[in-house]
């Protein structure tokens, strides 16, 4: 193993190529997986009749392949990229860091060979099974180990803002996954929970919910500290709010869990703590998405001409509106109209599509010249043409779900005069039907926007080469 | 000590230290340390 990397002059990059590519080859399956369920939903016979291919499994596959693989791969590129260019040195434990790629394409290939399979756990986001989540595990440690062992190796005084999102997701993703994967195995690909119950519950959304906090919140700030500030060509608005940002947000989300288990058997008032929780919540979200939004003022006329700016900038938008969406579903009474409904599925993907994975394209489509030393992408108006696919996408499919969400959720709470439920189930179902439709679509429409991005990608790559960055030398500034 | 008191003390003492950090940062705001890191993705070019 190759230790010693202080005397390295380039920054180590190739890694960064090769989970930058993947993140975009997993984002086309994971979302193509996310369309075909949602065309099951509107015609149930496309799940072909088979176990492999029914909605129960597919469902997992398509959530992990976003989250984790396609998510996960543009964290890895991402933090990579940054946390050398920031700190002005090459990678710590170079081979450690290959290994880390290689470890979670390997996660992710178990990952699509034992959900279709019906191997699961049954907990939400965290389904794979016990010999993949020891391999999770191997794999994340290394990464922690590389990514703070070049912090620790830097040659700068301060660690840049950026990274400590990166850090605190590293951080926090290890700890959720170790404790709530905790489980007694009974064979090969069998397991049940160290917990029981309602704790169970609770653990499984300590850790549900923190994954949507540092793994898709923490994590991809990190990528909005340094690639807004970077693309617009100023520094962030604000240094002293980022700070608090951080703090802010680090002190809140541990807590906010419990609003997934409102009106269940888990305590009143842990139901209460999570709910005021998630409403402070708001607070550092919003001051997020002020300093990211801010950083263009006085450049605001870059986004006429910029797509790769204004994936970041609509991305933002979108934080800003999920993270007002979602302390209002937090609420009890919202929520026991909310909850259970397709309106949550719609607020997770105008997380999802909107924050994550707009501010995931617009850093890959920054990184993926300079890393094959090229100017700009192979095609500058299929950006543009991605960037409208893309949003109407996601105003097709959060709008669609927000009336099917309500809708249903009113027609479940209608009763008779007599007391009797207005509406049985099915009709509910029937009743959303033409929405699932739009949302289908609308999931159309931004997988087409992922696989123009994919023919981008490889256009631009296999024209330029890989290029070699320098490690400039560190000069005093003001 | 009962241990809902230590869970309390906990939360006022992460409380404290959050609002330290406030008034940390505040007093902070203006120095040229917030300039060098805020300005440290631009060292690259």
């Amino acid at each position: 193993m190759q230790v010693s990397n202080s005397q390295s002059t380039t920054y180590n990059d190739s890694v960064v190529r090769q989970f930058s590519i993947m993140a975009v080859v997993w984002g086309v399956v994971g979302m193509l997986v996310g369309v075909i369920i949602a065309a099951q939903l509107v015609w149930p016979e496309l799940n072909l009749g088979l176990p492999w291919t029914s909605f129960g499994r597919l469902r997992p596959l398509h959530t992990n392949a976003v989250i984790f693989a396609f998510g996960g791969c543009t964290l890895f590129a991402t933090s990579y990229y940054v946390v050398q260019r920031t700190c002005h040195t090459t990678l710590f434990l170079p081979s450690l860091a290959k290994f880390t790629f290689w470890g979670w394409q390997l996660v992710i290939v178990a990952a699509a060979v034992s959900l279709p399979l019906g191997f699961t756990q049954g907990k939400e986001y965290a389904e794979l099974e016990w010999p993949i989540d020891l391999l999770i595990a191997v794999v994340w440690v290394s990464y922690a180990i590389v990514f703070f062992g070049t912090i620790g190796t830097r040659k700068v005084k301060h660690i840049y803002v950026a990274n400590w999102f990166f850090g605190a997701f590293i951080l926090t993703v290890a700890l959720l996954h170790i404790v709530n994967s905790a489980a007694m195995p009974a064979s090969m690909m069998k397991s049940y929970s160290a917990y029981a119950g309602v704790q169970d519950a609770m653990v499984q959304w300590w850790y549900g919910h923190n994954a949507v906090g540092f793994f898709l919140t923490a994590g991809f700030l990190g990528i909005m500290y340094y690639f807004v500030p970077k693309q617009a060509d100023r520094p962030i608005y604000s240094y002293s709010l980022s700070i608090v940002h951080f703090w802010a947000l680090i002190f809140t989300y541990m807590w906010a869990g419990p609003h997934h288990l409102h009106y269940t058997a888990l305590p009143d008032w842990t139901q209460s703590l999570g709910m005021a929780f998630s409403l402070i919540l708001l607070a550092p979200s919003w001051g997020g998405m002020i300093n990211g939004m801010m950083t263009l003022s006085g450049a605001w006329h870059k986004l006429r001409t910029d797509p790769i700016l204004r994936f970041m900038i609509v991305s933002l938008s979108f934080y800003g509106m999920s993270t007002f969406e979602g302390p209002m579903m937090a609420i009890k009474t919202v929520n026991s109209l909310s909850h259970y409904t397709d309106w949550t599925v719609g607020h997770v993907h105008s997380g999802a599509l909107g924050w994550v994975g707009l501010v995931s394209m617009g850093a890959i489509y920054y990184m993926i010249p300079r890393l094959f030393g090229q100017k700009q992408m192979h095609s500058m108006k299929a950006i543009e043409l991605h960037f409208w696919l893309a949003t109407v996408g996601i105003v097709l499919y959060i709008a669609a779900l927000w009336i099917a969400g309500v809708m249903e959720g009113l027609m479940w709470r209608a009763i008779n005069t007599d007391g009797t439920l207005t509406y049985t189930f099915v009709e509910s179902v029937k009743a959303k039907h033409p929405y699932y439709i739009i949302r289908m679509l609308g999931g159309l429409l931004y997988l087409s926007g992922m696989i123009i991005m994919l023919w981008n990608v490889l256009k631009t790559a296999t024209s330029g080469k890989a290029a070699v960055a320098t490690i400039p030398p560190v000069v005093a500034h003001a | 000590m009962d241990i809902n008191t230590l869970r309390i003390l906990a939360t006022i003492a992460s409380f404290a230290v959050f609002l330290g950090i406030i008034g940390w940062v505040w007093k902070r705001r203006n120095t040229s340390d917030f300039k060098e890191a805020a300005n440290l993705p631009f060292t690259n070019d």
